[in-house]
């Protein structure tokens, strides 16, 4: 008996160090997935973020038409590395409603000055309420929301080229 | 030239732990052996060349020479010469060459000191010191050469991250290692006794030094990490139950159990295997603590450069150390015979506690560590705080501690419990006392009100050993053992005040705003700009008045750095005896009209300071036991050498 509670250190190491061995191996995984896909997005009404664009309201989202809900900010600089292919989504007919997290009227005025506004409304988000909501946890993340105001697909980090093809075949399936 | 002796000498001593292991084996082996000879000066020359490395490179952090590749990106030419130095071990090559550095120079310290173990044992522990120092060497020279030049040399460095320049830093790290690697002696010292199983008090009194050398650089570097957080982050707490700082905490717990052990198995011989197990876990802890930090496979606020290929490699050697050490006891524990019984109320009964209950709130510490780790497996993430670690360390903290209140007041093998009746209920009287008023003034929440009730016991049943003793000729280590007790009493008195007490305000301020907070009076004079070498800041004037007295000038930052570019706040702390006003400044609050408002976070913490002038208490103690057992230790060789000097004498006469 004596003998064999000896080997219980080892074997609790060697289970520590399989552990250990097998997580290296895994690719660390920095995203974290919103559990609100397939949810609809719970209520919210969002004050415009500047004056020439409306603020944004969960009813705005529920028009019948598939949207992108972009989570953007001025002081992010992924933001800046994503607006032109904002730009080329916006041009081919998407609509995009953006969200401004913690920002300012006048940065944002400077931002969509100086990048473009691809926006139909943006509504000024101050304590991440709504973002929070919907189960964001950065800046810049895009939303897919069909016309019934439910999350349908999630993208975390800044729309590289290469993603806008996947964003049109996601809103095509949301009923776009 | 300099990087290039410095990487010739870490070759060279790489060599001569090779050496070591070899001729230590094989003394081992044949008993003496020729080269037996060989095994300490190879340690000593070993830390020489080893601590020569290092000196090479502090000096190409002090003179900043940019075509080595870790002083360019790390350093920079503006930095102050205090945090050039500081920088030299302020990233991953580095700290990695001090730690082999402290680690040669500990194995060549008792290679030239010890003698009073069995030979075959010397040369198992010395062998098995050269074992763990090759894994390490390779670590370095393969994977994270720290002399490593650019085929270019910079123009300028890339900086430090401005968290760290300060002066915090310069320390902290450092005390840390001489920490852990004090362990790897201990540990080193357990494998040796395990290969002659030659355990008992001789092979204790041998390790005890070190365990209480490296327990003494653990309790400073916690206490000092502890304070850096504190100051430096501005968030307001000192512990966060982050994996780097549990990774400093479990081998100060292991070392902790290690060293109540190891007076166990000094003093009466008992508990042998179980110090021996002790003593492989606390460097495992040492070695996990690397692991977890370099590695990146948890999440911490630490940010280390974290590279897979690293964590493979230190993964390695923990299997091949730990693991093999685990297998050896597993092999040889059985033969090690059990030392000496004693009933459980007794001294040792005591100590066997304090143990089970330390292990207990090592495997909670280390299981909320690593349980992000385990779920993950399953796709759960997981962030495990503050909710979890508090009440389950507190089940086996609060009994451990009512046990430390009356375990030096037993005596040694078997003692009646009816003979310390009296202190018993005086101390539990006073526990009783101190929990109903605070109960009566409002109770805190559970864990605040028991703190601060065996917080009060325990700093009164701390010096009941001295009660009754002449207290001038009562020993070093009895006055280190009343003093680390009492230190404990101290921190655990702040930390429950700190969590009862404290009150926090968050306010956006206008220039002439007042704010009041606890028995504080607050207002915000001016801000104004000012720069430094390598920053540009808001600076807030602020005069504070505790409870309407004078009013002291505090000027809290808000800090921008240009090399690296990043903002970090630099709070303000007026202490008083009674506790610490902490306050920081912000950014400009948004929306205001008219005038500027500023965010000023301000906490009122009565006495907090207690937490770290306890842990410093703790650490006091640690070196009066540590004198005195060297002290003792030094008397005993003299009067053994007077003993055989004289039998000599009689015999030649």
């Amino acid at each position: 008996m004596k003998g064999v509670r000896m080997w219980v250190p080892l074997l609790l190491f060697a289970g520590f160090c399989g552990l250990a061995a097998y997580q290296l191996t895994q690719p660390k995984d920095e995203f974290i997935e919103s559990t609100m896909i397939g949810e609809p997005v719970p209520d919210f009404n969002l004050r415009p973020a500047i004056e020439t664009r409306p603020g944004v309201a969960l009813a705005d989202l529920k028009d019948g038409r598939a949207k992108l809900l972009n989570i953007w900010a001025s002081w992010c600089v992924p933001c800046i590395a994503e607006a032109p292919q904002l730009e080329a989504l916006q041009r081919q007919g998407v609509p995009i409603v953006g969200i401004a997290i913690r920002d300012k009227p006048e940065d944002v005025a400077r931002f969509l000055a100086n990048y473009g506004n691809p926006y139909t409304r943006i509504g000024a988000d101050d304590l991440s309420e709504v973002q929070l909501s919907i189960g964001s946890s950065g800046v810049p993340e895009t939303f897919v929301v069909n016309g019934d105001g439910v999350i349908t697909y999630q993208h975390i980090g800044d729309i590289r080229a290469e993603h806008v093809p996947l964003l049109l075949q996601e809103l095509a399936e949301a009923g776009a | 030239m300099i990087a290039e002796l410095g990487l010739a000498a870490l070759w060279l001593a790489a060599a001569l732990s090779v050496l070591q292991l070899i001729a230590g084996a094989l003394a081992l082996r044949d008993g003496s052996g020729e080269l037996a000879s060989l095994v300490r000066p190879a340690a000593i020359v070993q830390g020489l060349l080893a601590a020569f490395a290092f000196v090479m490179l502090l000096w190409l952090f002090a003179v900043t020479d940019l075509s080595v590749k870790l002083v360019a990106t790390n350093s920079h030419s503006a930095k102050p010469m205090i945090f050039k130095l500081a920088g030299a071990w302020g990233n991953h090559e580095g700290s990695m060459l001090l730690w082999v550095t402290v680690m040669a120079l500990a194995g060549g310290l008792i290679a030239l000191v010890e003698r009073r173990l069995p030979e075959r044992t010397m040369f198992a522990t010395l062998a098995a010191q050269a074992f763990v120092g090759i894994g390490f060497y390779a670590f370095l020279l393969l994977s994270s050469n720290p002399f490593e030049r650019l085929p270019e040399p910079a123009l300028e460095g890339m900086g430090l991250n401005p968290l760290l320049q300060d002066i915090g830093l310069a320390f902290h790290p450092p005390t840390l290692y001489f920490g852990y690697v004090g362990l790897s002696v201990a540990f080193s010292f357990a494998v040796g006794a395990l290969l002659t199983r030659q355990v008992g008090p001789a092979f204790a009194r041998a390790m005890r030094p070190w365990v209480l050398g490296a327990w003494i650089f653990l309790t400073l570097g916690i206490t000092a990490g502890s304070y850096w957080a504190y100051y430096e982050l501005g968030w307001g707490g000192w512990w966060f139950w982050d994996p780097v700082e549990n990774a400093s905490l479990m081998p100060w717990l292991a070392a902790t159990a290690l060293l109540h052990s190891v007076s166990v198995l000094a003093a009466r011989d008992a508990l042998r295997a179980w110090t021996i197990m002790l003593g492989v876990v606390a460097f495992s802890m040492s070695m996990l603590g690397t692991f977890l930090v370099r590695s990146g496979i948890l999440t911490s606020v630490h940010a280390f450069a974290v590279d897979p290929e690293r964590g493979t490699f230190i993964l390695f050697l923990l299997g091949l150390y730990i693991g093999g050490a685990l297998l050896l006891f597993a092999l040889r524990a059985g033969s090690v015979a059990e030392g000496e019984r004693f009933s459980i109320t007794s001294r040792e009964g005591a100590l066997v506690f304090n143990n089970v209950m330390l292990s207990a709130i090592l495997g909670i510490v280390l299981l909320g560590t690593l349980y992000p780790l385990l779920t993950e497996v399953f796709d759960v993430r997981v962030s495990v705080g503050p909710p979890y670690f508090n009440p389950a360390g507190a089940i086996f903290t609060i009994p451990m501690l009512l046990v430390m209140a009356v375990g030096p007041l037993l005596r040694w093998r078997g003692d009646r419990i009816s003979r310390i009746k009296v202190p018993m209920i005086v101390i539990a009287a006073i526990m009783l006392a101190v929990l109903a008023v605070v109960i009566i003034l409002g109770s805190y929440g559970l864990l605040a009100d028991l703190g601060l009730a065996v917080a009060a016991g325990l700093a009164i049943a701390s010096f009941l050993p001295l009660r009754g003793r002449n207290l001038l000729r009562v020993p070093i280590a009895t006055w280190g053992m009343v003093v680390a007790h009492f230190g404990i009493a101290v921190a655990l008195f702040g930390m429950a005040s700190e969590s009862a007490f404290s009150e926090e305000k968050l306010a956006a301020v206008s220039v002439g705003d007042n704010v009041e907070i606890g028995p504080w009076n607050v207002s915000l004079l001016a801000t104004r700009p000012v720069a430094g070498p390598n920053w540009t800041a808001i600076e807030g004037q602020l005069m504070a008045s505790y409870d309407g007295g004078e009013a002291i000038l505090l000027k809290p930052q808000s800090r921008n750095f240009w090399a690296p570019p990043q903002e970090t706040t630099e709070s303000v702390l007026s202490t008083r005896w009674n506790g610490q006003l902490y306050a920081v400044i912000g950014n400009e609050a948004s929306g205001g009209e008219g005038a500027e408002r500023w965010q000023l976070r301000l906490w009122w913490k009565p006495f907090v300071t207690l937490i770290w002038y306890g842990g410093i208490l703790v650490a006091l103690g640690g070196l009066l036991a540590l004198i005195g057992r060297v002290k003792g230790d030094l008397k005993r060789r003299y009067v053994q050498s007077r003993l055989a000097g004289r039998k000599e004498e009689g015999e030649s006469a």
